[in-house]
């Protein structure tokens, strides 16, 4: 029983990093309709700007940080808004998709030649001393990435259903012509979700760095699980990809103790096959009704 | 472009390919190999992604499953030109399989199913080591005989596969110029219209992904003889992304799109080999770059050259069919 507990709330601290990104996939696809293939570098990168910070400029760990969160929201906020959604967004969804791909690996190969192909050391944010909890033990880590994540959520909440910018996204994202014409500037909106989304993608990359050392490949194992999360949660919802990011989390960690290591990897798979066959909207997803 | 024309300019592409490998060192002739083997697995996905609108990122897994399907019979004994049907049989059934759930919801499912369907297919050939020989792979598959034409060397192997490209290219011309290719086309256009005109939209889409892949299968297929060594290692997903870019850089949706962008995706490291590491960073920034001001590949950017060079004043279209309408 103490096994399980123990393996639940790892599970529940890994799924709460993966909401994050999970919920820079839905609130992309609010802003600009189409998939951030990249979304798994966005979370690699900053723990790089960190590491830059820290070894080139000779700043102290926390000071570091916010280089890197302010770093990464120009890079992957602003000008990945203007430099490549905005001009390639009239030529179709399908093509800005492949666009984010091509960014993939860019971010990925840029990483690896002019840092480091080797895995990086990463400073952690929270001591890793384990706590007896219920006769689990928990490291202290896992707690507080747990409690930041939920924690972050929760702001981002209630900033988007309580304050008036907040409003003004969501206005922006539901019916972008109609929120022009009562006097939301909607460009801005659209510039404040990747400003979040950037913000996000930081906050998962140094929450996880610690644990999965900074290497310029991580992008690709994340971004599969928060796709997935984001998926099995409603792609359209914040909670569902927060939902979807907590299940994910648990059930890659229940299935690589109890089932099988060598296919943990497999798990997205299945679960992401059931939940399109019985409920393609997602967990907590509202049906978007279909085109064809 | 009329039809003499056109028909002129394949005749002179088909001699460039006949005469390109003569005289050349073996490892020319192989890059040539591989690029007509790779133009027949974007063919596949260009009828995917350009005629139904819908992203695969399993391509390359599709060749994996080709590839092994081929490696392995031919080890057991069987010619391949045996396993190879079997081994496109097996990739359509398996498209047909996997499109079927993700294609029943809208919008980018299929990418995400076979985004993780390619690493699923990974981790069986990495893990189940008595079938697939884990992360050392398969060798020393023969290379198929007929009679007195041996294809064990490089250059009767080049000619094998050009065969094959052919005929391949063939069935894609017939397959895009029969009313199924035609349905394919109006999906495109426009999904509604399609629909509302009868097109069973679904089935549509879902059998462009199985004959895409079936494609795929084929140039696995010839890769297993190509090659001569098969491993997971060099089907995983960043492959499919290779063979999605090579379709996007040619022109999706165009018919010789697929060749010009394997071209280029195979000939550019060759060409760039002096910038060493630094050749995928230079190619995603071209790609980007590409998508901003010539979202239509380069065969996009040939006819808009071609229609600013010949500009020919345009009647309107409903003028010019104004006569034949009674």
């Amino acid at each position: 029983m103490s096994q399980f507990l123990q393996v639940l709330l790892s599970g529940l601290a890994t799924g709460s990093i993966y909401a994050l990104a999970a919920i820079g996939f839905a609130l992309v696809w609010q802003a600009a309709h189409t998939v951030n293939f990249a979304q798994g570098e966005f979370v690699m990168v900053p723990a790089f700007f960190v590491l830059i910070g820290m070894g080139f400029f000779g700043m102290p760990f926390w000071l570091a940080l916010g280089f890197g969160l302010v770093v990464s929201m120009l890079v992957l906020g602003y000008a990945f808004k203007k430099m490549i959604v905005e001009p390639i967004l009239p030529h179709g969804g399908i093509t800005l998709i492949i666009a984010t791909m091509a960014l993939a690996i860019l971010l990925k190969e840029t990483v690896k030649e002019f840092y480091s192909a080797e895995a990086q050391p990463f400073p952690a944010l929270f001591s890793n001393t384990p706590m007896n909890f219920f006769g689990a033990a928990v490291s202290m880590q896992d707690i507080l990435n747990l409690l930041v994540s939920l924690g972050v959520v929760v702001l981002l909440t209630l900033f988007l259903n309580r304050t008036r910018t907040g409003r003004c996204m969501q206005a922006a994202a539901q019916n972008p012509a109609v929120a022009e014409i009562l006097g939301v500037d909607v460009k801005r909106m659209v510039l404040y979700t990747f400003l979040i989304n950037a913000a996000l993608a930081a906050l998962a990359s140094f929450l996880i760095t610690p644990v999965y050392l900074a290497k310029f490949s991580n992008g690709e194992t994340i971004g599969l699980i928060a796709f997935i999360a984001a998926i099995v949660g409603g792609f359209n919802q914040i909670r569902g990809a927060l939902v979807g990011g907590l299940l994910v989390g648990v059930l890659d960690n229940l299935t690589a103790t109890y089932v099988t290591a060598q296919y943990r990897a497999a798990l997205p798979l299945v679960l992401l096959i059931v939940i399109i066959l019985v409920r393609p909207q997602g967990i907590m997803g509202t049906s978007e009704g279909r085109s064809v | 472009m009329t039809g003499k024309w056109r028909f002129l300019l394949i005749v002179l592409l088909l001699g460039v390919a006949v005469a390109a490998p003569l005289g050349q060192k073996n490892y020319i002739i192989y890059v040539l190999t591989s690029w007509l083997v790779f133009a027949i697995a974007a063919m596949g996905l260009n009828l995917t992604l350009g005629y139904a609108g819908q992203i695969s990122l399993a391509q390359a897994s599709f060749m994996a499953i080709g590839a092994y399907i081929t490696a392995l019979l031919t080890l057991a004994g069987w010619h391949w030109m045996v396993a190879m049907p079997l081994a496109l049989v097996a990739c359509f059934v398996i498209g047909l399989l996997l499109g079927y759930p993700a294609l029943r919801v809208k919008g980018h499912f299929l990418a995400f199913v076979t985004l993780a369907f390619n690493t699923l297919v990974f981790l069986v050939l990495r893990n189940e080591e008595w079938l697939t020989g884990g992360s050392y792979g398969l060798a020393g598959m023969p290379r198929p005989g007929f009679g007195l034409f041996s294809t064990m060397k490089q250059l009767p192997f080049y000619y094998f596969t050009l065969a094959i490209t052919v005929i391949a290219a063939l069935a894609m011309w017939g397959i895009v110029r029969s009313p199924w290719g035609r349905a394919f086309k109006a999906l495109r256009e426009n999904p509604i219209r399609a629909e509302s005109l009868g097109v069973d939209t679904r089935r549509i889409t879902l059998l462009a992904f199985a004959i895409g892949s079936a494609y795929g299968g084929l140039a696995g297929a010839l890769v297993t003889s190509l090659v001569q060594f098969i491993e997971p290692a060099s089907f995983g997903v960043g492959h499919s992304l290779r063979i999605l870019l090579m379709v996007v850089v040619g022109g999706a949706g165009s018919f010789f799109g697929p060749f010009l962008g394997s071209g280029v995706v195979i000939l550019l490291p060759e060409v760039l080999r002096f910038t060493e590491g630094y050749y995928l960073i230079i190619y995603s920034v071209l790609v980007i770059v590409m998508l901003v001001y010539a979202p239509e590949g380069l065969v996009g950017i040939g006819a808009r050259l071609r229609a600013k060079i010949w500009s020919r004043p345009q009647a309107r279209a409903d003028l010019s069919q104004g006569a034949g309408l009674k």
